[in-house]
Order: C-alpha cells, then sequence, then structure tokens
C-alpha cells in the first residue's frame, strides 16, 4: 500500500485550495449530504441554465480526499451540459471501482484513483458526487 | 503475568498488515477473541449442537446445559442474585431497545421525563427520543462538565418526581469518563425512576457488580470482552423484568398459544423468542472464564496503565489534542493531530499496521460537545502492551511529518 498513491499532490493541492467553495444563492439548486459514518458533510450547489451547469459551489468539511473530490467535482462540470455532468459522473463511479475510465472525460479526476485501492476512504470520494447526482436529477 | 504469553492466546494478532506487524488498537469497537474462545464455539459445534429447550435426545440435553451454564456464568460474573435475571441478546443496542420497547413504552405518558446525558452513544439516546416522541414525554439531558464528566449536583437538579426513567453510560466510548452509575441510581429511585446502565463499555473492562451499583437494568455486549459478535446481555432486577413485556414473540417464548390470545413463559425465557444465540452463549462463558483467569480489577489496571502511558506520550506531541478527564478513566484515548482529519490520520497509521478507530464513534451530540466534527480514537485491552502505544506515537509523527510535506 504506497500513501503516494492516495494522496497525490493535485489532490492535496485541491484540499488546501479549494476551488469554487462558497454559495452561490439561496435559489439555486441544493443539495445537503452527510456521510453517516463518519460524520462528513457537503452543502453543494448547481445553477443551471439552459442545460448548463453555469455555476457550481459547495461548502462542506470532511477528510482531505471528500474535500479534494468535491473540489475536483466542481471543476470538472462547471460549464458543461447537464447531460455531459452525469456521464462524468459515471465515469467517476469506474474509476472508483478500479474500472477502465475514460480518461479524456475525467482529466484530473484521475487522480483520484488510488483511491480505489483504499476500500474504506471510497466513501470519503463519492461524498461530492453524490450530491451531484442529486442536483442534476433535479435539473431534469 | 507474562504479557507475551497473553499475546500467544490471540492469533489474529500474529501477523503483517500493510508490510508492517499489526497492532490493534480498536478493542472498543471490537475485541480480539483468544484461542479458549475459538475453541469453546468450535467445540460446541462439533460435539453438542442441538437446539435447546426441546430435544429430548442427548444432544439437546448438552446444548440445553451448554447454553444455561452461560447464563449461570453470566449471572455470577456481574454478580446478579440469579441467574433468571440474565437475558441473552444479539447486543447491548438489542438490550436497550427491548427496555424501551418493553418497559418503557407501555407505561410513559405525556409530562414523562426521560433523563440521559450528552455523552451518550447513539444505542443508549434513540431509543429514548423516539419513546419520548411517540408519547409526547420530555427527554432531559444531564450537563458535561468541561472536562467530560457529570456533576451529581446537576444529576439532582435534573431528575425529578416526573422523571420514569435514567439512563447512562457506565463507560463513555469516546471520553473515557467512569461515570458514578451507583450515585445516580440512588437519585434516580428517590423520585421513583429506573436506572438504565450501557454496560457496553464498562464490563468488558472493569469489575461490575450490578447488586452494589443498584442498576434495574444493565446491557453489554460479548463481542467487547473476547467472546463471538451477535450475542449480549440484559440484565434487569427480578421485579423490571417482570414488569416488562416481551417485544420477540415466536418460538421458545411462550406457555400456551390459542387462536386470539397468548401467555408467556417464565422470565427471562419470555424475552428469548425464536432459536436464541447459543454458540454466541458458550463463547461469552469462554470469554468470561479468560477475564476471570486476569481479574477484573486486574484487566482494569492493566487498560488503565496502557491508557495514562498513551496519554503521557501523545502529550509530547503538540499538536495532539486530548479529549476526556485525565483522572481514572476507561482504557482508550481519543484525540485529535492538529487539523488533520481523523480519516488522514487513520489511513496512515494503518498504512503503518496501526488499527485505530476514527469517526463520530456513534456519539453526534457528544461531537457538536466537543466542538469537532469527528475524531481518531486508541483503545486498549489486555494483549496490548507500551510497544503498541509506541508504534501508535511513531506513527503519528510519521503522519504529522507526512501531511506536513504533502500540504507542502
Amino acid at each position: 500500500m504506497q500513501l503516494d498513491d492516495l494522496y497525490r499532490e493535485v489532490i492535496m493541492d485541491h484540499y488546501t485550495h479549494p476551488r469554487n467553495k462558497g454559495m452561490i444563492s439561496p435559489e439555486a439548486l441544493t443539495v445537503e449530504l452527510k456521510n453517516p459514518t463518519c460524520g462528513d458533510e457537503i452543502t453543494l450547489q448547481l445553477l443551471v441554465e439552459d442545460d448548463r451547469v453555469k455555476d457550481v459551489r459547495f461548502e462542506g468539511t470532511g477528510c482531505s480526499i471528500s474535500m479534494a473530490s468535491a473540489s475536483m467535482m466542481s471543476e470538472a462540470v462547471k460549464g458543461k451540459s447537464v447531460a455531459e455532468a452525469k456521464q462524468i459522473s459515471e465515469e467517476f463511479r469506474k474509476l472508483m471501482k478500479g474500472q477502465e475510465a475514460d480518461p479524456d472525460l475525467l482529466g484530473d479526476l484521475e487522480s483520484l484513483g488510488g483511491v480505489s485501492r483504499f476500500p474504506a476512504r471510497i466513501k470519503c470520494a463519492t461524498l461530492a458526487w453524490n450530491a451531484l447526482d442529486r442536483t442534476t436529477e433535479q435539473a431534469l | 503475568m507474562d504479557r507475551t504469553l497473553v499475546r500467544r492466546d490471540f492469533p489474529i494478532l500474529d501477523q503483517m498488515v500493510n508490510g508492517k506487524p499489526l497492532v490493534y488498537l480498536d478493542s472498543a469497537a471490537t475485541s480480539q477473541k483468544p484461542r479458549q474462545v475459538l475453541e469453546a464455539v468450535d467445540r460446541f459445534y462439533r460435539e453438542a449442537n442441538a437446539n435447546v429447550h426441546r430435544g429430548v435426545h442427548t444432544l439437546g440435553t448438552r446444548a440445553t446445559d451448554a447454553y444455561e451454564g452461560a447464563r449461570a456464568k453470566v449471572a455470577a460474573f456481574i454478580h446478579a442474585k440469579s441467574e433468571a435475571q440474565i437475558v441473552f441478546t444479539r447486543g447491548t443496542t438489542e438490550g436497550l431497545n427491548m427496555v424501551a420497547h418493553g418497559y418503557l413504552r407501555p407505561r410513559l405518558k405525556p409530562g414523562d421525563e426521560i433523563v440521559i446525558t450528552e455523552m451518550e452513544h447513539h444505542s443508549n439516546l434513540i431509543p429514548w427520543q423516539q419513546a419520548a416522541l411517540a408519547s409526547g414525554a420530555t427527554l432531559k439531558y444531564i450537563p458535561l462538565q468541561a472536562d467530560g464528566t457529570i456533576d451529581l449536583q446537576d444529576v439532582e437538579a435534573t431528575i425529578t418526581d416526573k422523571t420514569k426513567l435514567v439512563a447512562m453510560v457506565h463507560v463513555s466510548n469516546v471520553l473515557g469518563t467512569i461515570n458514578p452509575v451507583k450515585e445516580v441510581a440512588a437519585i434516580a429511585h428517590k423520585h421513583g425512576a429506573v436506572m438504565v446502565v450501557d454496560g457496553a463499555q464498562s464490563v468488558p473492562h472493569m469489575p461490575v457488580d450490578v447488586q452494589d451499583l443498584g442498576c434495574d437494568f444493565l446491557a453489554f455486549s460479548g463481542h467487547k470482552m473476547m467472546g463471538p459478535t451477535g450475542v449480549g446481555v440484559l440484565y434487569g432486577t427480578r421485579e423490571a423484568l417482570e414488569a416488562m413485556e416481551p417485544v420477540h414473540f415466536g418460538g421458545e417464548m411462550i406457555e400456551t398459544v390459542e387462536l386470539y390470545a397468548s401467555t408467556w413463559k417464565e422470565v427471562p425465557y419470555r424475552f428469548e423468542g425464536g432459536t436464541p444465540i447459543i454458540a454466541g452463549a458458550v463463547g461469552l462463558a469462554a470469554a468470561i472464564d479468560y477475564l476471570q483467569a486476569f481479574g477484573m480489577s486486574h484487566v482494569h489496571e492493566i487498560d488503565f496503565a496502557l491508557t495514562k502511558y498513551a496519554m503521557d506520550r501523545l502529550d509530547r506531541i503538540d499538536e495532539v489534542t486530548i479529549y476526556g478527564p485525565r483522572a481514572e478513566r476507561g482504557g482508550l484515548v481519543t484525540f485529535n493531530l492538529a487539523d488533520i482529519h481523523p480519516h488522514d490520520v487513520a489511513t496512515v497509521l494503518d498504512s503503518e499496521g496501526v488499527a485505530i478507530r476514527a469517526g463520530h464513534h456513534c456519539a453526534q451530540p457528544l461531537m457538536r460537545w466537543l466542538q469537532v466534527g469527528s475524531t481518531a480514537r486508541a483503545s486498549f485491552y489486555v494483549y496490548n502492551t507500551e510497544a503498541d502505544v509506541d508504534a501508535l506515537v511513531a506513527a503519528l509523527v510519521k503522519t504529522k511529518e507526512f501531511f506536513s510535506h504533502a500540504i507542502g
């Protein structure tokens, strides 16, 4: 087990300098999720216009993996269509299962692939994505 | 007693994890099992397995003797007056829920009060919270002192003549606090309330005498005291058990069944509907034998000595915050390492072979009281040594360095 596989530089960068942190407005699509086993929390907001993710922001508390994953997710889906955002989420799930996933769709997210070798931490990485799936469901 | 010999009784401890020798510091979540327990369960299945209380055949008698022998052993272990006061359950959670559903709910009225503390595990909080919500009763909390203890003056002020039930953890699974349940029981009784004790972290680690404590109910789990998972105990006074309704209806617990009404067997059998946890009880009896060979006072001394040693060593790391009282306490230490999330701490420790717990420890209200999202916890048992604590401390130093490097 190599710790460096998990705590990649790009992940620690997102953890210490999270992108898209904050809230958009009370009117934006909002989903609050908790990880009941560890107490990690995320509130995700999505602003969807013309079927596009115009803005995405989050607030939350959690470990480096959960917060970095949220930050990286926000960058990955911002500006994408809702359908594309869903597709990225599907690819990310494959990555977490250690399955082959589309590197073009994932981009930087591929660096989270090491999480699949730490089964106890997969739920940390997927918290923000579960929140995303709930918001995109609402967007339809 | 030579502790390296003790370790030989626990085959699971003799293995490498992630290329490092396993250092198991999560016994408060579940303890490891000595080979004496594994062999007792194995022997039961090989030589005596049958259903209990019904077989006329020889194996049926052997199994019944083993199961009822376990009940007598548990009764003696916690100093119950009689083995009829021992109900086998799946664990602490089930025992507490049986009291909430079978004893409390049928007699709880709007305006009645239930008193608990803010340091309760969810399993000693939600059953009472839900009973209060269902009946219009009030749930009241005894506040915590800054060091994570309770003050008997607060107990006096919180319990009133409206209080029907007081429930309290004996040893906190987060703070390690040993609560004065004997004194609290006396106050509860003065007001006509029953006293329920969550013994999940006390019965495995220190002498517990239910008659001396004066509690009406006490629940604990087998798996935290070297027994198998899936078996636990609910102790009750004769009077309290007679006043409790069964919550699991079915085979084994009945006297007569008519089409539209039934009557129950005597206590404790009326609470053990269905085929009971026979092999689990046999394993628990073997665990009690193992613990009694140490003596429970000695178990407590070993656990507390390790805890003191751990707190002393952890204090030397500036970035470590320790929670809970410093005085005599249960065999665990809960802490945080700077602002590194406990999950990240636990992952790095695991890479060093050190197994600890990270999270909210099923005590979310207590986490809010501590003003943290989660914590790390190392917990000890007689198979641990100071070398295990040294390994923990070395791994924490490594964690600190790893993250200061990774964050840059």
